[in-house]
């Protein structure tokens, strides 16, 4: 029991850890792709745990509220619109394409593994500054709020333009006159 | 106007600019055209009387005028093979002295005749055609006058080629036949042959001496002539190769005879006067770099000597009048260099000044014989002309007893004075080569003999006799308009009188009154100071050349006039018909060349065609369009339109782009 | 102790699974999906040197990586919408125009 405790935090990684793997080997496992949507949303979930125990509480909401409250439900409503008729539960190719593209994929993870490998050879520095402003002790969000209004204003602002397009961009696309289709 | 001099070529090339740029295209009409043609080359011989008229007076005719138009490569100094300090500029320098002006005179003077024979000869050419003839004529002009007053072997040169190129464009004027337009290539083919050596002469002469102005040159030899005695003969010899090709000497004699193929009064402007001795002006020029090689003087009289006798020898089977006059030319052009190898440059040039008026005589009265039988040139169907063309006729007779040789006539003098100085040389042992060039004063003679008769075979194939033309033509025979006879009698009077500014001393009695010597003297004076052969001598020689000139009359008298005409040289031939076959087709020499040089070269070009430039160089560009072609077929296959396949190409890309950012 | 590297290995796993199944499945949908595997390692990249290093930088960097998959992820699914009115399909391998 005491070792519980003591070593509650890497526990909880490890069963994060492996919930997320789990749900993305799922995601790509699936032939449904109502339920490699499902999958995916228990990744999210799982990130949004890994995040907190990050001290990055801010991004944990946000990555439930935007991720799996906007773009799963997104995700799961096209799936239905295009899903009746017309997309046939088609046997994964696990031939042609997928050794090569199997070995491409782990040859790019070692390589970006290794530069990373390097990279995190600093040691830890106080966690608790994420959760400062100027010093004092406010919490995460607060903090975020600060660097983000402050030092990243332009980012900001440009990210938001993104958005507007991207909307834009999707109303136009999804329209149902026919002149106006954008895509393949 | 002595400073003035680049005005005399300058007049000639605007004619032919404005006619050839502005009246080949608008269309004038003949007198347009004639008109800016005259004023042409009349200005030129205006402006080159007033330069030397100018020259004579302020300066003297000793004195040597030069004038720089413009600095043409200018190079500095630096040094020469030798190691000497030199300035290496080349000027666009003329220059006017007694050479010059001799050549300047009788270039323009005749030049000017025969544009205004040509004004009647053409008459008959479309509107275009008119204008392109009488701008290539006056183009001729501005190059050969360029060729006269050049200073140096550079400006020399520039005229040099381009009386080439002119005679090139006038042989060639009626392209549209074929045989025309081989004539005009084979012409400056030929004449290029020359020009290589001539250029290596003048590459040899500025490696030598740092420069190619001829004062220059001769400056430096007469300071110190032991330095360049060994580079002399190889430049007078290349210098010579040069002349060989431009004034039709053997070998390179072949193109002027199918010169022949232009306009008769080219034929007598470039291929009678003016080019074809530029050559013979050229050797006189550089007589300073001769005179130190004997070798090369002993080369030139040789090679002049013979082509005087082997010409002369082609002519007497001739049947066309121009050919016989082209030959006549090769020949006398052989006495020229005779001359001028046996160091009588003077005499030489005398030689060139009287040919030009009498040898331009023939041409153009041969000229109006063929007006008068409406093109045909073949003397078999000539006869008895004398009857309607009364004043070519005489002046045909006049220029033919000139080139004879008989006196009191032009051709006499110079030619006697030639055959003399060779004597002399001959027996004065000239620089060793004594014998040979006794020889060679025995081959003169037999020319001399020859000529007189071809030309009196000619003279009397043509005008005297029945009409042997068949009856149409007959009515066709007239006499040329003034525009061709006034040319006629004045070249005809200067063939009597153009010898008289030479009279040597044992026709004058013993009265010291050679003009022309004593003009020339400054330019040569090295070798021509020689021992005169006594009195005595001399009337025998003239004696002996006068003999033989009227022997060959009287023999061509025999054969050709008369109720027996024809008979006895008809028998000769059939006694001998190979000698009569050989000599009539020119001893092969042509075909000779055909077999030894020109198919071998076409074989060569074929093989660069088809061998090199079909399989080679085309078949290496198919072969690289075609490996292209298949790179592209293979490169196709990247584009596959299947999405997961640019995925995974863009999963390798960026594979790439990791380890190279990382390794 | 859950040290920097725990996370990246964790993040490298997932993005090697997102490339792969980006790869591999046929199903327009399921890349997409694949596609949001791929941000969410590199989030998790972000957040871990955050802690590392102390610095917020990593978080409003993975803030600005949340905004852009969301718009991605929209115009992806408004091309599959447009795709299905034009193909019927959103097989990847049926949407070829060329001819290979």
């Amino acid at each position: 029991m005491n070792w519980f405790i003591v070593h509650f935090a890497q526990i909880v990684f490890y069963v994060l850890a492996a919930c997320t793997v789990a749900g993305a080997i799922g995601v790509i496992g699936f032939r449904n792709p109502v339920n490699a949507a499902l999958s995916l949303l228990g990744t999210f979930l799982s990130v949004a745990g890994l995040f907190v125990l990050m001290h990055a509480e801010f991004l944990a909401a946000v990555q439930i509220l935007v991720y799996a409250g906007g773009i799963m439900v997104l995700f799961l409503f096209v799936i239905m619109l295009v899903r009746v008729r017309t997309i046939p539960e088609e046997p994964q190719y696990l031939r042609s394409l997928a050794p090569a593209a199997v070995g491409v994929g782990g040859l790019l993870a070692v390589l970006v593994g290794v530069g990373l490998w390097a990279a995190a050879r600093t040691p830890i520095a106080n966690p608790a500054a994420l959760h400062q402003v100027q010093g004092i002790s406010l919490g995460n969000t607060e903090a975020v709020g600060w660097n983000l209004y402050r030092d990243y204003l332009l980012p900001f602002e440009v990210v938001s333009i993104v958005l507007l397009v991207a909307m834009i961009g999707a109303i136009v696309m999804g329209r149902k006159e026919a002149g106006k289709e954008g895509g393949a | 106007m002595k400073d003035l001099l680049w005005l005399i070529p300058l007049f000639p090339l605007l004619g032919a600019v404005v006619n050839g740029l502005v009246g080949n295209r608008r269309g004038w009409k003949h007198r347009t055209t004639s008109a800016v043609a005259l004023i042409g080359s009349g200005l030129a011989m205006a402006a080159a009387f007033a330069a030397i008229i100018d020259w004579a007076t302020s300066l003297g005719t000793h004195a040597v005028h030069a004038n720089r138009v413009f600095t043409w490569i200018p190079l500095g100094p630096g040094l020469t093979a030798d190691g000497l300090l030199a300035n290496l500029t080349i000027d666009f320098t003329l220059r006017l002295d007694a050479l010059s002006a001799v050549m300047l005179f009788f270039v323009t003077f005749v030049g000017f005749v025969i544009h205004v024979y040509s004004v009647g000869y053409m008459h008959s050419e479309s509107a275009r055609s008119y204008a392109r003839y009488f701008a290539y004529l006056n183009l001729f002009m501005f190059a050969m006058l360029t060729l006269v007053l050049g200073a140096n072997l550079a400006v020399l040169f520039i005229g040099w080629e381009g009386v080439g190129l002119c005679s090139y464009l006038l042989i060639g004027f009626y392209f549209e036949k074929e045989w025309c337009a081989s004539a005009g290539k084979k012409a400056f083919i030929v004449n290029r042959i020359g020009d290589f050596g001539f250029l290596l002469a003048i590459f040899w002469a500025f490696k030598t001496f740092g420069t190619i102005d001829f004062a220059g040159m001769q400056a430096l030899i007469t300071a110190d002539p032991g330095t360049y005695a060994a580079a002399a003969t190889p430049i007078a010899l290349l210098l010579f190769v040069g002349a060989i090709g431009k004034s039709a000497q053997l070998p390179l004699y072949v193109w002027l005879p199918d010169a022949m193929a232009g306009p008769t009064p080219v034929s007598a402007l470039i291929h009678a006067a003016t080019m074809v001795t530029a050559g013979v002006y050229m050797v006189a020029r550089s007589n300073f770099i001769f005179a130190l090689s004997p070798t090369a003087l002993v080369v030139v009289a040789v090679v002049g000597g013979v082509t005087a006798v082997f010409a002369a020898s082609i002519g007497l089977a001739q049947n066309d009048i121009k050919k016989v006059l082209a030959y006549s030319t090769v020949s006398q052009l052989g006495y020229m260099f005779l001359a001028a190898g046996a160091g009588a440059f003077g005499a030489g040039i005398f030689h060139v000044f009287t040919h030009s008026f009498f040898k331009a005589c023939l041409f153009l009265g041969a000229g109006s014989v063929i007006h008068a039988m409406a093109g045909e040139q073949d003397m078999r169907k000539m006869g008895g002309l004398a009857r309607h063309l009364p004043t070519t006729y005489w002046t045909f007779v006049v220029a033919t007893l000139a080139l004879a040789g008989i006196p009191p006539l032009a051709g006499f003098v110079s030619k006697d004075e030639i055959l003399g100085k060779v004597f002399t040389a001959g027996v004065g042992d000239l620089n060793g080569f004594g014998s040979v060039y006794l020889v060679l004063w025995v081959l003169g003679l037999v020319g001399a003999w020859m000529t007189a008769f071809y030309m009196f075979r000619a003279v009397y194939m043509t005008f005297h006799g029945e009409f042997r033309g068949g009856h149409e033509a007959v009515h066709h025979l007239h006499e040329s308009p003034s525009s061709m006879t006034w040319p006629l009698r004045i070249l005809g009077v200067g063939s009597i009188v153009a010898g008289f500014v030479g009279i040597g001393k044992a026709l004058s009695f013993n009265l010291d009154i050679n003009l022309f010597e004593h003009f020339l003297h400054p330019i040569s004076p090295a070798l021509e100071v020689e021992h005169a052969p006594p009195l005595t001598t001399e009337w025998v020689l003239i004696g002996i050349s006068v003999a033989v000139a009227v022997g060959g009359i009287l023999l061509a008298r025999r054969f050709y006039w008369g109720p027996e005409a024809f008979q006895r040289p008809r028998a000769l031939a059939e006694r001998f018909p190979t000698l009569y076959t050989t000599v009539a087709n020119k001893y092969y020499v042509d075909e000779a060349y055909d077999r030894a040089l020109v198919r071998p070269l076409a074989g060569l070009a074929r093989f660069s065609w088809k061998g090199i430039d079909t399989v080679a160089i085309d078949g290496t560009l198919n072969a690289s369009a075609f490996f292209t072609e298949i790179a592209g077929d293979l490169l196709r296959f990247v584009q596959t339109g299947n999405v997961r396949n640019y995925g995974l190409l863009v999963l390798a890309g960026a594979l790439a782009a990791a380890a190279w950012l990382l390794l | 102790m859950i040290t920097t590297t725990h996370y990246l290995m964790l993040s490298l796993v997932l993005f090697t699974l997102g490339v792969v199944g980006m790869v591999v499945r046929r199903n327009f949908i399921t890349v997409l999906m694949c596609v949001e595997l791929i941000l969410n390692a590199a989030n998790i990249n972000f957040i871990a040197f955050s802690r590392q290093l102390g610095d917020l930088t990593g978080q409003v960097f993975a803030v600005f990586v949340i905004t852009i998959a969301a718009a991605e992820a929209a115009i992806g699914l408004g091309i599959i919408v447009a795709l299905v009115r034009l193909k019927q399909t959103v097989n990847l391998d049926q949407v070829s125009v060329m001819e290979g």
